[in-house]
């Protein structure tokens, strides 16, 4: 009877399972047929031979790696500046009383309150003025450091890392970059890792900021040339599968390689939440 | 240890103490400075900016509180609010249900866990535009995989994506798809905190499963219950790719409409609309105000009732 409802329970779950990968493996079919196929009744639920072809025509029509590569720098120049820069102020954050420390913690705080779309319009102005509109500037500079990695780093820090050690550091005369670099930064190496993989996948996914400071066709984001493509060749849905798949496939096996260590930490997170 | 850095900060609190503290200060500047530049001073900008006439370019026009005027009387704006909470409501039930019923069905079963929770967790770090993408595919009226199976069935097809309610529904789903994992295994990290105690007394004082749901797990979870209603909220009120991208290819609107009827029009989406496709600065500013007071409003509604029924059982 136990036996039973233990089957019965993976059976359930399995469903789930079903139902959340089920739009990765059709996207995959569709990339892999013509859009006539889709037609078909009963439809082909097969992957075909038709993938080449299709992102043949991907390629004809957008700059597809060229966007590619204009989101791989900026993920990749955000999440290395957010560790940086997070990762120090959270250390100076954790562990020095410096006269206001809990004042800008506070605001700090604050900070999540304000939410994005207020300050859309006159971030815009300002990129116009700075003449950054349709650059990568403007999608990395502003995202260089945040106040969740830094509130989460702190969290991470006050208890990873042990005061005897920074004490020590401190009799042997290391300052405070030394403290960071010698002590803190190899023992949060975890830490990091969680926030460097929530900061990379949301640079790679990132759309509405992109969508209005990247106006220049011909330099898009990932994101932005996949829903313009959309938008332009509505009907030809194996092409655009195509690009949607490859524009996908990156970011899942990268995800799935370091998925137990992040969704640990993900639920660590939450309870101190 | 204290170091004698750290003494004499002490005897002299003010300058000498900001001084020794350089490299502290230095930390911590970059994100107050891009906060300064990026975030505050856009914040008190768009303050002002929802109280003039702007396109941009030209001069700015001082109108006084014309755009909050125009705000009240503006079907449009009600209507991006309605189908925002429509849409809010019609995802968040299921997705907060499925997710708890997930969490306990993860926390009972022993085996594959780590599989299971990659595999639900998964559609989430999965970028909103191939997600809308592939959901417009799969509901479109012609070709779509939903109605090629309903017409297998001998079923007539719906037009997903023109009718009022159907719109909202596969809006909905789309978020529910996204969004059920993560607040699954949020749960489940309540669920794992529980001491095992409460549970072996419930036991001994005769409990059935059920009851033992609903009077220990429900109570222990309502911090983290709390949690994912206030970050539904926050994010629900502000949806906008979903159905900017299932809808930016329907030629027969202007773009950015949201779809036949507008159903599919939600603030933030009408938001940009205003703002960046009409250049509308001064109202959009107007917009997007109003649209952070409901959200701050609704926020505390949902954190009173959530946290009052709390206090209640």
């Amino acid at each position: 009877m136990r036996r039973f409802a233990g089957v019965g329970l993976h059976l359930t779950m399995l469903t789930g399972v079903v139902i959340s990968l089920f739009p990765f493996y059709w996207t995959a079919v569709m990339a892999t047929n013509t859009t006539r196929d889709m037609y078909t009744v009963p439809p082909k639920l097969t992957f075909g031979p038709e993938l080449m072809n299709n992102i043949g025509r991907l390629l004809t029509n957008i700059d597809f790696f060229g966007s590619m590569l204009n989101t791989l720098i900026v993920a990749c120049s955000v999440t290395a500046l957010v560790l940086f820069f997070d990762s120090i102020a959270a250390f100076a954050f954790a562990k020095f009383a410096f006269p206001g420390r809990n004042a800008l913690f506070g605001l700090l705080l604050l900070t999540f309150m304000l939410p994005s779309q207020l300050a859309l319009i006159p971030q815009f102005v300002i990129m116009v003025n700075l003449d950054w509109v349709g650059t990568l500037n403007a999608l990395i500079v502003p995202a260089a450091a945040n106040a969740f990695g830094i509130f989460w780093m702190r969290q991470y820090i006050s208890n990873a890392v042990p005061d005897d050690l920074l004490a020590a550091a401190r009799i042997d005369g290391c300052g405070f970059f030394r403290q960071y670099a010698y002590v803190a930064l190899p023992i949060i190496r975890p830490g990091l890792a969680f926030l460097g993989i929530t900061t990379f996948v949301g640079a790679w996914n990132d759309y509405v900021w992109p969508l209005i400071v990247m106006v220049d066709p011909s330099n898009l984001t990932l994101q932005v040339a996949l829903s313009q493509l959309n938008t332009a060749h509505n009907t030809d849905y194996s092409m655009i599968m195509a690009g949607t798949l490859l524009a996908v496939l990156p970011l899942a096996v990268v995800f799935t390689l370091f998925a137990r260590g992040f969704i640990r930490d993900a639920m660590k997170g939450a309870l101190r939440g | 240890m204290v170091s004698t850095r750290q003494v004499g900060a002490h005897a002299r609190r003010s300058k000498g103490a900001l001084r020794s503290f350089w490299p502290q200060y230095l930390a911590i500047s970059p994100f107050f400075v891009l906060f300064l530049v990026f975030m505050l001073f856009p914040v008190l900008f768009s303050v002002v900016l929802a109280f003039q006439k702007w396109d941009g370019l030209g001069e700015m026009e001082f109108v006084g509180l014309r755009n909050f005027e125009f705000l009240l009387k503006d079907s449009l704006f009600w209507l991006s609010l309605k189908n925002t909470f429509l849409i809010w409501f019609m995802s968040t039930v299921p997705t907060l249900f499925l997710a708890l019923v997930i969490a306990n069905m993860l926390n009972s079963s022993v085996r594959f866990t780590g599989f299971y929770r990659i595999a639900y967790f998964v559609p989430n770090v999965t970028s909103v535009v191939a997600v809308a993408i592939f959901f417009g595919s799969v509901f479109a009226t012609n070709a779509g995989l939903i109605n090629v199976i309903l017409g297998w069935l001998g079923a007539s097809p719906v037009q997903w994506l023109v009718n009022e309610w159907t719109i909202k529904l596969v809006i909905a789903t789309l978020i529910c798809w996204q969004w059920t994992g993560y607040n699954a295994i949020i749960y489940l990290a309540g669920l794992q905190a529980i001491p095992t105690e409460l549970y072996e007394a419930a036991k001994i004082d005769g409990a059935g499963p059920v009851q033992t749901f609903f009077r220990i797990t429900i109570p222990q979870l309502r911090p983290i219950i709390l949690f994912t209603v206030v970050i539904s909220t926050i994010n629900g009120m502000q949806t906008f790719t979903e159905p900017q991208v299932l809808f930016s290819s329907n030629v027969a609107n202007s773009a950015n409409s949201g779809g036949p009827g507008s159903a599919g029009l939600t603030a933030i989406l009408y938001f940009y609309r205003e703002a960046f496709n009409n250049n509308d600065y001064g109202y959009g500013a107007a917009i997007a105000w109003a649209v952070f007071l409901v959200i701050l409003l609704f926020t505390a509604i949902n954190w009173r009732l959530v946290s009052r029924r709390a206090r209640a059982s």
